[in-house]
């Protein structure tokens, strides 16, 4: 069916697709500003240089961005369309989900020849996505009980007071670290999995990102 | 120090088990310490203790007027570190703390007494006592086999340190060793050993870890509950906030070459013979909350990074394990070899899923796919 007209159809609202930016930008940042953090240059000319303490400022209020991005995505999954409301993040929970998560994986296994086109986020992606929210409450978590030490007894160190019990500072740091490269390896799963799709399904799967808008064969209900 | 042992074996002979009824004040006036020297070691020890300033003469008048406590200071499985730097402090100087201000009773390094004479000693105290005195632990308690692995004058250090610690008015667990377990405490951890907190439950117990213990801490301690009649705040570990409420990297005198971005990159470089910031040399002091930074050690001649040296972190919660490898900034990963680092584990993950989505595209570039039929289609 090469010739079949396709209609289109507005699935990523603003507020998806403004966070699915901020994150990234934010991890961007995150990740570079972290890393200088880890072992950073020494850059400083004089004792009277700032690097470390910018980069630590920048890479603090991008920390900030990033949460005040993830939580408002979670609220968003509350008001939003059914395309970004929480339930597509557990398709476990649902005979079609599940159904479709074995498809997806036997595509992705090169069984099945037959893509499993999807409106929305496909059931395996949301279940990466879930992996990775995972990992971003990790990250959060560790990152700002870490932070929360500059200021001991204070309101930050004492509701993360629950961290300091579980972890020690140097397993934190580990963790945090460590999560970095996780999310690295989401990076390219998630870029590669973006540029096949949108090959495949020609649905206009990465515009679709910044239009909100994918092309269907079935029209808007 | 053997003439110091006698005398004060004597004082624990005579009068350690009869109600001493001298202020602290009378004694070091009797022991001929001047009042310039007094007040001096109150403005210390007020410094100390986190308080202004305004404060020294109010520790001053509670000194002058309170009795001295009885003090008792078992050992367990420790290097005697502790003991050491006690005796070690200048301030107040072994004679002043051992004994004038305090009457220390039993002290099995310092003590001239021994064997059943020692241990009848320390069992009429801890009953002529009871609820009064002061009860110092140095060194972890052995748990396991029954604490087999450590005893005193025939009774093992778990059952010692249930007996005095029951009945004291509050044990001052000092150094890492009697705070957390320490390094007797490491993986494998052979004897079970845990701190005092651990071992006795019930007791009131107040940790200054450190490896040593700073002893002004110590002394700042005793000072708090004799002037305030309390013990100090605690945070969630346990250690008073007037020594322990601030991370050792937020009050290091090297802190403006971090901020800068100075560090010493090598032992003996440039930046280590200017005194920058030990940061990638493994320093642990952003994790290690301590007074180390102001309040030094041996009469606040220096401290481990004022000397060159990064912070080791050991008045952390099992610092030997979680600190380690001490010149590094991170713990190695466990479970892959002793040498796998998070960075290398990490870029090997990331390289290999790259690795595996290039093959996956290729594959999928030569292979042609079938449309989805009606049925099947969703989009």
């Amino acid at each position: 069916m090469p010739n079949q007209p396709k209609f289109k159809r507005y699935i990523w609202e603003l507020p998806v697709r403004w966070c699915h930016w901020i994150n990234m930008v934010s991890i961007v940042i995150l990740a570079v500003t972290g890393f200088l953090i880890g072992s950073p240059y020494s850059i400083g000319s004089s004792a009277s240089a700032y690097a470390m303490g910018w980069i630590r400022f920048v890479h603090f209020t991008a920390a900030y961005l990033f949460t005040v991005s993830l939580v408002s995505r979670v609220i968003w999954s509350l008001i939003g369309n059914e395309y970004a409301g929480w339930r597509a993040f557990f398709p476990f929970f649902t005979a079609k989900g599940r159904d479709k998560m074995v498809k997806m994986t036997r595509y992705y296994l090169l069984i099945d020849k037959q893509v499993p086109e999807t409106i929305g986020h496909n059931p395996l992606a949301t279940t990466a996505y879930t992996t990775l929210f995972v990992i971003y409450i990790l990250m959060i978590l560790t990152g700002f009980a870490l932070y929360a030490q500059h200021a001991p007894q204070g309101i930050m160190h004492k509701s993360l007071g629950f961290m300091y019990s579980m972890f020690s500072a140097q397993g934190m740091r580990l963790a945090h670290h460590f999560s970095m490269y996780l999310i690295f390896g989401f990076v390219v799963n998630h870029i590669y999995s973006a540029w096949l799709m949108d090959i495949k399904e020609h649905g206009s799967e990465i515009s679709s990102m910044f239009s909100g808008y994918k092309f269907t064969v079935k029209k808007e209900d | 120090m053997s003439k110091q042992s006698l005398e004060n074996n004597g004082g624990f002979v005579e009068h350690g088990l009869e109600t001493d009824d001298c202020s602290i004040g009378e004694i070091l006036r009797k022991r001929g310490v001047s009042r310039r020297d007094f007040l001096k070691f109150c403005s210390a020890v007020t410094a100390a203790m986190a308080l202004p300033a305004s404060f020294a003469p109010r520790v001053a008048q509670a000194l002058d007027e309170v009795k001295r406590p009885t003090l008792v200071w078992l050992e367990m499985q420790s290097c005697t570190g502790d003991s050491e730097a006690l005796l070690r402090s200048a301030n107040p100087t072994v004679a002043e703390i051992i004994l004038d201000i305090l009457s220390v009773d039993y002290h099995e390094t310092i003590m001239a007494a021994a064997g059943h004479q020692a241990e009848e000693a320390l069992d009429k105290t801890i009953a002529a006592f009871k609820g009064k005195y002061i009860c110092v632990i140095e060194g972890s308690i052995s748990m396991k086999d029954d604490g087999v692995y450590g005893s005193t004058g025939g009774k093992s250090h778990l059952e010692r340190a249930r007996q005095v610690c029951g009945g004291a008015v509050a044990t001052i667990a000092v150094g890492t060793c009697a705070s957390f377990g320490g390094i007797p405490a490491a993986v494998p951890n052979p004897t079970g050993a845990v701190g005092v907190m651990e071992a006795v439950p019930g007791a009131t117990v107040i940790n200054l870890p450190g490896c040593p213990v700073n002893a002004d801490n110590l002394t700042a301690t005793i000072v708090h509950y004799l002037v305030f009649g309390k013990i100090p705040a605690l945070d969630a570990h346990g250690r008073p906030l007037f020594a322990y409420g601030k991370r050792i990297h937020d009050n290091c005198e090297r802190r403006p070459h971090f901020d800068a971005g100075q560090y010493v990159e090598h032992w003996g470089d440039e930046g280590h013979r200017k005194g920058f910031c030990l940061y990638k040399m493994g320093c642990k002091g952003p994790a290690t909350f301590h007074n180390c930074p102001t309040q030094r050690y041996n009469d606040k001649t220096s401290w481990p990074i004022g000397s060159g040296h990064p912070c080791a972190g050991c008045s952390e919660p099992n610092f030997w394990d979680t600190m380690s490898p001490m010149y590094k900034r991170l713990p190695h990963v466990p479970g892959f070899g002793i040498e796998a680092t998070a960075d290398k584990i990490g870029l090997g993950l990331v390289v290999g899923a790259a690795a595996a989505f290039a093959v996956h595209g290729a594959l999928n570039a030569i292979r042609k796919d079938k449309e989805p039929g009606n049925e099947t289609k969703e989009g």
